[in-house]
């Protein structure tokens, strides 16, 4: 691949989206245009941003990725992100906005007066956050490795700086511009190549192999892995290999591997015949996650699909960086419309992965053996259409790549800044959300580069599980129930957010593959610690009446009425 | 309550009351109209009024939520039982899944919407 083109195109995303950010610098003058934009953004341009923001790394390479190597049970990652919405729309959109507040924090404070529940909510804000910015820088490391062989960590540096950069000069209102620029980006990085794509298969005579189970190699193929993989056949394979299998030195030889499990060492060739199945591999690029998300299709439980489905539909709502920009909307009745444009937006956008893992399962497939499956977006036009034209469309993808980086770490960073500046530094003036958002990038940035890394969509997913637990049950619950106490939410978010962390964990980091219902359930924690959640919320909170807050009525009755009657006086005014 | 040297005993200490300053959009209304009078003076009458919309939006959305539960739910049995499945799937979770959750929300957003103005012209008809 010519990778002029590519890292011209990356290089123009990143000054574009400086320049958007310091057009916003010259109209971002007060405190409030740097929270809030001022609270003047209508529902197309905001709607734009929120999609623009949401698209992250994980949209727009890892779903294809994944679907590359566990199939269409991977669609329901795309699926859950826009549903996500919808629950967000019709439980917690308009009551977030009238809440008045900022951040999940300020809610909770809002909703609970209780200081102690807030900073609990800070400290769920702010992990789930760093939890989400991770995969983001490392996105944008392996784009850059991916296109010119750069080291891993320059582009989680370039996109840390120009992020941080962007935020502490622009703050809200600057952001708001990029994002909604990032997202008409992003729609046409993934659109134009993928009618091209689509024209090369058709031209190809339309094969429709993508969709038999496994996936298989069309023509015979040489695969060079690039680390040590564990494979796992179902069948026996004939193979021609330069390297070690299994411990044994081979040159050139033609084995036949019997069905189970080997290990091909780093450095190898593997040549593939032609029909051969793609063989699943376990263990690469050191991802000891994957090893539960990317157990090969068939083995993936029934249960463990529910559980990610509860943890995208439910996750959303909790995401700081989602949920700030809804305080960006005049009133309510705009928060609940500016939902209905984004459901549409990313909507749109989702059509498209699938279209990319399918091709992904026909013309890439080795992939999935040299563990670089999140590639398989940025690879495709170069491996199906080639020459100038392949290079330019490959330019394309790159630079879209990098507008999803920037704009979903921008608006991680801008959420973070504003939650960290409010509850851990002294006050809440422009140079406090600077340092809040240096901190809120500098913690990512170094776990991204001392840290192995985690497949970018299992990542997201973790974080999608954690919100579903901590943060749903508190939006939910906050607006819909007047009898919820302090005692009862912090008891809540602390069991099922703090259980579900410590389930992931456990996988991450425990001794090694234990298989079976206890292990998915481990590794898919929401299908039973969302509604852990709920209950501890609902039991402790019904344990503790007295704790009720005494202006509950009244804050209720601000979240829930229209602007133009329940303008009326805030709390404490009329209660005493 | 004023400083008085000699009640030191038995005055209860003092208490500052603060909170964080909080928005009023007091747009300047005058005469004391009923409906909304009770509800911004919190009355009995006042919390019926706001609990009746609250109940009404939450039983939008729990229909909305419904629908939807009932759409998705039985999707992957579907997948894993069907005889064509994995081609099921591509099909619904790939394309056809969209549409749905956009008309979906379109017709929340415009019930709720509704349910708002009813209300507000229920006050108002009953401040006149």
């Amino acid at each position: 691949m010519n990778e002029s083109h590519a890292v011209a195109a990356v290089a123009l995303v990143v000054v574009a989206t400086a320049l958007v950010g310091a057009f916003g610098l010259r109209v971002s003058r007060t405190t409030s245009d740097f929270y809030v934009a001022s609270r003047t953004v209508g529902p197309r341009l905001n709607a734009a941003a929120i999609s623009g923001e949401y698209l992250s790394a994980a949209s727009f390479l890892g779903i294809a990725g994944l679907v590359l190597v566990q199939g269409p049970d991977m669609l329901w990652y795309p699926v859950g992100y826009t549903a996500g919405y919808l629950l967000l729309l019709i439980f917690v959109a308009a009551p977030l906005r009238r809440s008045g507040a900022y951040t999940l924090p300020d809610f909770a404070e809002a909703r609970l007066a209780s200081p102690g529940v807030r900073k609990l909510a800070s400290g769920f804000v702010v992990g789930i956050g760093w939890l989400y910015l991770m995969p983001q820088l490392q996105g944008a490391g392996l784009t850059l490795k991916v296109l010119t062989g750069a080291p891993g960590t320059l582009g989680s540096v370039i996109v840390a700086v120009v992020v941080v950069a962007n935020v502490a000069a622009g703050g809200m209102r600057s952001i708001t511009f990029v994002q909604a620029f990032q997202y008409w980006l992003k729609l046409t990085a993934l659109l134009v190549p993928a009618l091209f794509l689509v024209l090369a298969w058709r031209g190809d005579g339309a094969p429709t192999r993508a969709f038999d189970e496994p996936a298989a190699f069309r023509e015979q193929r040489t695969v060079r892995v690039q680390d040590t993989v564990e494979i796992r056949l179902a069948g026996p394979l004939a193979v021609t290999v330069h390297g070690r299998v299994d411990g044994r030195p081979y040159d050139g030889d033609r084995i036949s591997l019997t069905a189970g499990v080997h290990t091909v060492e780093a450095g190898s060739r593997l040549r593939l015949p032609a029909g051969a199945p793609v063989p699943a591999a376990r263990g690469a690029g050191d991802t000891a996650l994957s090893d539960s998300a990317s157990a090969p299709q068939g083995e993936r439980p029934l249960h463990a699909t529910y559980g990610l489905i509860i943890a995208t539909f439910l996750g959303t709502m909790g995401l700081p960086h989602v949920v700030v920009r809804f305080y960006t909307s005049p009133n309510g009745v705009a928060a609940r419309r500016t939902t209905v444009v984004v459901l549409g937006l990313i909507g749109a956008f989702y059509l498209l992965p699938p279209v990319y893992g399918a091709l992904a399962r026909m013309y890439a497939p080795e992939l999935v053996l040299t563990g670089n499956t999140d590639a398989a977006v940025l690879l495709l036009p170069d491996r199906m259409i080639g020459g100038v034209g392949g290079d330019l469309l490959g330019a394309l993808v790159a630079g879209g790549a990098f507008a999803a980086f920037l704009s979903t770490a921008s608006g991680l960073t801008v959420a973070l800044a504003g939650v960290i500046a409010q509850d851990a530094l002294p006050s809440r003036g422009i140079r406090h959300f600077r340092v809040g958002a240096v901190t809120a990038m500098a913690v990512p940035l170094a776990a991204s580069v001392l840290a192995g890394r985690l497949p970018i969509a299992d990542a997201v997913g973790l974080a999608f599980a954690v919100s579903a637990s901590s943060f749903c049950p508190l939006l939910v619950l906050g607006i819909w129930w007047r009898r919820l106490t302090p005692p009862g939410a912090a008891a809540g978010m602390l069991v099922g957010g703090g259980s579900a962390l410590a389930a992931v964990s456990v996988t991450l980091v425990g001794p090694h593959p234990a298989t079976g219902v206890p292990h998915s359930l481990l590794a898919w924690p929401a299908l039973w610690s969302v509604p852990l959640a709920f209950l501890t919320m609902i039991l402790v909170s019904l344990a503790t009446p007295g704790r009720v807050p005494p202006d509950t009525d009244a804050v209720l009755a601000r979240f829930h009425l229209p602007e133009e009657i329940g303008g009326g006086p805030g709390r404490k005014e009329n209660t005493a | 309550m004023s400083h008085e040297p000699g009640q030191t005993a038995e005055r209860p200490a003092r208490v500052v009351v603060t909170g964080p300053p909080r928005r009023h959009h007091g747009r300047g209304r005058g005469a004391p109209y009923r409906p909304r009078t009770e509800i911004h003076e919190q009355t009995t009458l006042g919390h019926t009024y706001v609990r009746s919309l609250m109940r009404t939006q939450l039983r939008t959305a729990l229909a909305v939520f419904a629908v939807l539960a009932a759409l998705v739910a039985p999707l992957p049995l579907l997948f894993a039982a069907a005889p064509h499945g994995r081609v099921l799937e591509w099909a619904v979770l790939g394309f056809c899944l969209y549409p749905p959750l956009v008309l979906l929300a379109r017709w929340h957003v415009r019930r709720a919407e509704r349910h708002e103005r009813d209300f507000v012209r229920l006050v108002e008809d009953q401040d006149r």
